[in-house]
């Protein structure tokens, strides 16, 4: 249960931390007026309808738009990083991390359920990181997003890279703010990811197949894996990596460095 | 799971309505789903009663109505249902769509005491 106010909400279930901090923040933030007893004596009309039409993910919806707007106004290309657990995300932020050094300054926000791991690997690159440890949470929402970015002092004219928490299915829901949605697939997943998951991919605007170098090894077709996709977002746009052989790394750098000059 | 993220969330926004409004009970809330909004039907269903206990929306019923996805066609101008999440359009077999309907996730109205 919640200390703070006794809700149902486990305590801790979220904490936000820079590589060699403790983790005691309480980033959630519910509103503290349920549950209340309600001894006062107001005549109550009963069976009453309200009308109220409102969208379910309206308060992500309305904190991912604040986020958009200071990333804006600072100009950071935020890209909300998606995929299964295993695609090879944290490997391929090291080593872009490490190509950008010297051209423009990077951060992450790192998100999985649990550990430090990912943050103490991009730490080590030299780039600025907070972990988000979600708890049993399945996915980033927009306020672990503006939380985390507060404790980042992000740079103006740089990258902000969100490594969402493995999973296909629920980061395609929780708009962050982000610039654009990259779902990313390796070649060791079935190359119908796209069919099985279709919303993921109908919602991100970039596709990297990643682990091309294992391509003589198994059974995945990227023309198949392409096609299946576009069924899904005939506007998805996509690029063949390999993050530990190098394969493909300049055009996904250099995919960057123009995004962040045109904004 | 997001389902339960979701529940908490149609918890929150109509208790919060519903105290303004003075009610003691929220005895139920209307929901529209689209086909395509990425919600398990069920899997929220499962959520909303964990989700309310403790709150005025405790033993609500969940009315949910399922909108039918639908497509506007870029190629030939037609609209046409969807029928499953990467089917062509049935008129010209191009996949150049724009989904016009089946997105929702909206609270219509809630019913209280």
């Amino acid at each position: 249960m919640c200390d703070t106010c006794g809700c149902g909400q486990p305590d801790e279930a979220v904490t936000i931390r820079k590589p060699g901090e403790d983790g005691h923040s309480h980033p959630h933030h519910h509103e503290h007026d349920h549950n209340h007893p309600h001894d006062h004596s107001y005549s109550h009309d009963h069976n009453r309808e309200i009308v109220i039409e409102t969208d379910i993910l309206a308060k992500n919806n309305l904190i991912a738009e604040r986020n958009r707007g200071f990333f804006e106004a600072k100009n950071i290309f935020v890209l909300n990083l998606v995929s299964s657990p295993g695609s090879g995300k944290t490997t391929l932020l090291e080593k872009t991390i490490s190509t950008l050094k010297d051209k423009i300054t990077c951060a992450v926000i790192e998100g999985d359920q649990q550990t430090m791991n990912d943050a103490n690997r991009i730490d080590a690159t030299g780039a600025a990181v907070v972990q988000v440890n979600t708890g049993t949470g399945c996915h980033l929402d927009s306020e672990m997003i503006n939380q985390g970015s507060k404790r980042l002092e992000l740079k103006n004219d740089s990258i902000l890279f969100i490594e969402n928490v493995g999973n296909l299915v629920c980061p395609a829901l929780f708009d962050l703010g982000e610039t654009h949605k990259v779902v990313i697939i390796s070649v060791t997943e079935g190359d119908d990811k796209p069919h099985k998951y279709p919303t993921m991919f109908r919602v991100s605007d970039l596709c990297i197949i990643n682990k091309t170098d294992l391509l003589p090894y198994v059974e995945f077709d990227v023309e198949k894996c392409k096609e299946y996709a576009r069924q899904v977002n005939p506007n998805l746009k996509f690029i063949e990596i390999s993050a530990t052989k190098g394969d493909g790394m300049n055009t996904w750098t250099d995919w960057l460095l123009s995004n962040v000059q045109k904004q | 799971m997001h389902e339960m993220t979701i529940a908490v969330s149609i918890v929150d926004v109509v208790c919060k309505k519903a105290i303004k409004e003075n009610a003691i009970k929220i005895n139920n809330i209307i929901l529209e789903i689209g086909e395509l909004s990425g919600v398990m039907v069920d899997a929220l269903e499962f959520c909303f009663e964990a989700a309310t206990k403790n709150t005025i929306a405790d033993g609500a019923q969940l009315k949910i109505h399922n909108i039918k996805a639908e497509a506007f066609c870029k190629s030939c101008n037609n609209n046409f249902s969807i029928e499953s999440d990467f089917s062509p359009c049935p008129t010209c077999d191009n996949f150049n769509f724009e989904i016009t309907k089946g997105k929702e996730l909206t609270i219509k109205s809630f019913n209280i005491d």
